[in-house]
């Protein structure tokens, strides 16, 4: 039954997918996801911002950092942002960002930003699926060898 | 800090795939949390006394509300922990219906999410401040955008309540839509009859300000205190002197130009007044059809005004207004119907749209009020309409039903009894769809009083034979193919979103959907509402309507903004955002950045510092995610609170 949230056989175990989205857009659309009962994977967590412009890309590196397998940020479309161009900003900000992510040590393939509107329930659906897909095939981001197990590692449910 | 939870079960909408208990419990454990239940339905009354009667008997300082999204209701909670004395900012919601239990199935993943989702709001809400609404004057005034039946409707009880209105149209006269039909269903009253009134009313209220042939530049501001620059487009003719005599229109050489108001189905002067009931009754020239814009000699109009009103000289002009709130009204257009190659996609004479037979009925229209075949000028006696014509139909991209054609066909099947007795109407259809006051018995009178032949099933191909044209279809209730020979095909068009309504939506910041149509605020609750405080809707820009809902929409707008206006101080969100003065080192970035002026450098002691407008501030924290010091916070989305909310969730040792 629950197919499509499980993550490539042997692991069992959610990845750690984190989302910053706006509050206008994406954040509806994720709504108009929920209502329209269009099933999704359910490793992600939603973050809730007014503006896909209030994304720092520090955010995202240090969600990464904290030990986050993805990040994807998704605002409004350009030229349809709520505060007029606060996406605008975000685009060019996270293209830069995304470049940045292999000096940090960092795969840029655990991070993406898109645009969803507040109409756009499936193309969430798609976006989320197809997102969580690529994260899983990349597999658990990749810890230092003794870090500590947290919290979540222990408890993450194996429904298999 | 001391914080209660709440886990809303929603009925079942929730519990059925969340272990609502078990999250409950969850919450117990996590940071501050003094007080942790679960209920059944946390917005209704009792669900809402309980978190009052918490509040006061736990000294809860903050409330987490995990439920629904807080799209939905965020305002209604608010207000609860309001009322039991808390500020309404100490409260923050997780949305554990729409982003977990409606879309994963799996009830143990859902738990541990759901517990996670309400880890991040507590740990958001252990950072929240206190924050203050401050009240800002707001300007008395609406703009209506669009004015056909809805915005007219709008205008009309905004300015009866004693608002200034602003009317902008984009053709050279109001009445949209609705001014070109000759009949409406189902009364089969006289359209103009019941809408000229009104446009009159417009033209002489004391409070309206029509522009017509004019079209929005920009707008810049926000709720209360919107500016916007009207483009008024250059008609090279002064409106001031125009008395719209059409001494102009008798004497235009250019009598060939496409009749727009008509729908092409005759021709025009390129000085025109599109209609006998105009508002305003003003000329206009087409300039791509005026020979003087052609090089070639003429200006025959300016020599037979007798007020000396025309000037081929004028150019647009910019008016700014400012407005308190804004009525989108910007209504639909007609389906592009020439794709459609088996109908003959434009290139038969006798195959016409639904809005060009309503052309050919009005005793005002091009043909005087008789039906005439357009190919000969011959009375047609076989009469095929065919439904669905550009409406559900995904091929074409509009899977949706247009909702109006079926009882247009209806009313036009019975007018065409009325006009030519001895005719014979058939009409092709999928479905008859007359939910509505009177509507299905009126479809019904078209079968039974007037003889109309309803034939379920699509129409394959039209083409001509002789002088006739041949609708073959198929008859899918008897299971047999049909061939009909006509002399005249109408096509019920179906409608889409105005073609300019997207542009529009980005000027005022509202969402539209993947057809153009304007996004309501919430599908049930808030029909005429959007997202944009201060920026509501009516009519068919939200959605295709008929022309008492459209009405009825126009009202309800006006309403909306009647209590938006209602007084003259509105509450400011003090969700802005907050300058650190010691921090900031006055690089003004954050000045450059604000999308909306909010943010001014101010002189403090010699050193340059930022200064936030609050009134001004919409709280998009650009500036926030800007600012090289981190000195500039948006308040109630700091760094701090976003980055509680990721530690929350990824570093639980």
């Amino acid at each position: 039954m629950s197919d499509v949230t499980r993550e490539p056989a042997g692991t069992g175990r959610e990845l750690r997918l984190v989302g910053f989205l706006c509050n206008w857009c994406s954040y509806g659309g994720a709504d108009t996801a929920g209502v329209g009962r269009f099933i999704q994977p359910t490793d992600l967590r939603i973050v809730r911002l007014p503006c896909s412009g209030r994304v720092n890309p520090l955010f995202i590196a240090k969600t990464l950092l904290y030990g986050a397998d993805g990040v994807l940020v998704s605002g409004c479309h350009p030229r349809d942002c709520h505060y007029a161009e606060g996406n605008f900003y975000a685009r060019r900000r996270l293209e830069v960002f995304r470049h940045l992510l292999p000096t940090l040590g960092i795969d840029p393939r655990r991070f993406e930003y898109t645009w969803v509107s507040a109409s756009e329930g499936q193309r969430w659906q798609q976006v989320v699926s197809k997102f969580t897909e690529q994260i899983h095939s990349l597999g658990p981001a990749p810890r230092l060898p003794g870090a500590p197990e947290l919290e979540w590692m222990q408890s993450g449910v194996n429904p298999a | 800090m001391r914080i209660g939870v709440f886990i809303c079960h929603c009925g079942s909408n929730i519990a059925a795939t969340v272990d609502v208990k078990k999250v409950a419990e969850a919450a117990w454990g996590m940071n501050d949390v003094v007080y942790s239940t679960d209920s059944m339905y946390t917005c209704s009354e009792p669900g809402q006394q309980a978190i009052e009667e918490a509040i006061r008997e736990h000294k809860l300082h903050g409330v987490v509300v995990a439920s629904c999204s807080p799209r939905m209701h965020e305002p209604t909670f608010r207000r609860t922990v309001e009322r039991a004395g808390l500020n309404r900012y100490m409260f923050e919601m997780a949305n554990i219906r729409e982003h977990v239990s409606w879309i994963g199935r799996d009830k143990a993943l859902n738990t541990l999410k759901a517990t996670e989702l309400v880890r991040m709001a507590v740990e958001k809400l252990r950072l929240n401040r206190v924050l203050t609404p401050k009240k800002i004057p707001a300007t008395r005034k609406v703009l209506v955008i669009g004015g056909g039946v809805a915005g007219i409707q709008a205008s009309l009880d905004c300015a009866d309540a004693g608002l200034e209105v602003v009317l902008v149209e984009r053709e050279p006269s109001i009445g949209g839509k609705m001014s070109k039909l000759d009949k409406t269903f189902p009364t089969v009253d006289c359209s103009s009859c019941i809408l000229g009134p009104r446009m009159v009313d417009v033209a002489q209220h004391e409070r309206i300000t029509l522009y017509a042939y004019s079209e929005i530049d920009s707008v810049s501001g926000y709720v209360g205190n919107f500016e916007v620059n009207i483009r008024k487009k250059a008609s090279y003719v002064d409106w001031e002197k125009c008395t719209g005599c059409g001494a102009c229109t008798e004497k235009c050489p250019s009598r060939k130009t496409f009749d727009r108001f008509n729908e092409g189905l005759g021709a025009t002067t390129a000085i025109n007044i599109p209609f006998p009931q105009a508002i305003p009754k003003k000329a206009t020239i087409t300039a791509g059809a005026c020979r003087q814009f052609q090089g070639k000699k003429c200006g025959v109009c300016a020599k037979f005004c007798p007020t000396g009103a025309i000037n081929h000289e004028q150019k647009d002009e910019i008016v700014t207004v400012k407005v308190g709130a804004i009525v989108a009204a910007t209504g639909y257009d007609l389906t592009d119907w020439t794709v459609y190659g088996e109908y003959g996609a434009g290139r038969y004479p006798d195959v016409i749209t639904s809005l060009q037979y309503e052309r050919m009925l009005s005793a005002s229209g091009p043909y005087g009020g008789h039906i005439k075949r357009p190919s000969n000028g011959e009375e047609p006696k076989s009469i095929v309409f065919i439904q669905c014509v550009g409406s559900r139909d995904p091929s074409i991209g509009r899977p949706y039903c247009s909702g109006f054609c079926c009882m247009y066909t209806a009313k036009q099947a019975i007018m065409t009894k009325d006009h030519i007795p001895d005719s014979r109407s058939y009409v092709f259809y999928m479905d008859i769809r007359s939910p509505g006051k009177g509507y299905d018995e009126f479809t019904r009178r078209a079968q039974e009083e007037y003889g109309a032949q309803y034939v379920r099933g699509r129409v394959s191909q039209v083409y001509p034979r002789g002088d006739k044209m041949v609708v073959r279809g198929a008859d899918t209730l008897l299971g047999l193919p049909v061939e009909v020979e006509a002399d005249l095909v109408v096509l019920a068009v179906g409608g889409e979103a105005s073609r300019d309504a997207p542009k529009l939506a980005e000027k005022l910041r509202i969402s539209y959907d993947g057809f153009g149509f304007f996004m309501e605020g919430h599908p049930k609750l808030k029909p005429v509402e959007t997202n944009t405080a201060g920026v509501f809707l009516a009519g068919s820009c939200q959605g295709l309507k008929d022309i008492p809902s459209s009405v009825s929409q126009g009202s309800a707008a006006a309403a909306k903004v009647m209590a938006l206006l209602s007084r003259d101080m509105l509450e400011s969100d003090p969700q802005t955002a907050l300058v650190d003065i010691k921090r900031c080192i006055g690089c003004s970035k954050c000045v450059k950045v604000c999308p909306f002026g909010a943010i001014r450098e101010q002189d403090l002691r010699g050193q340059i510092k930022a200064e936030v407008l609050e009134a001004v501030c919409q709280g998009c924290g650009l500036c926030n995610a800007t600012c090289p010091q981190g000195a500039i916070q948006l308040s109630h989305a700091t760094d701090n609170q976003i980055l509680a909310e990721v530690e929350a969730l990824l570093c639980q040792m």
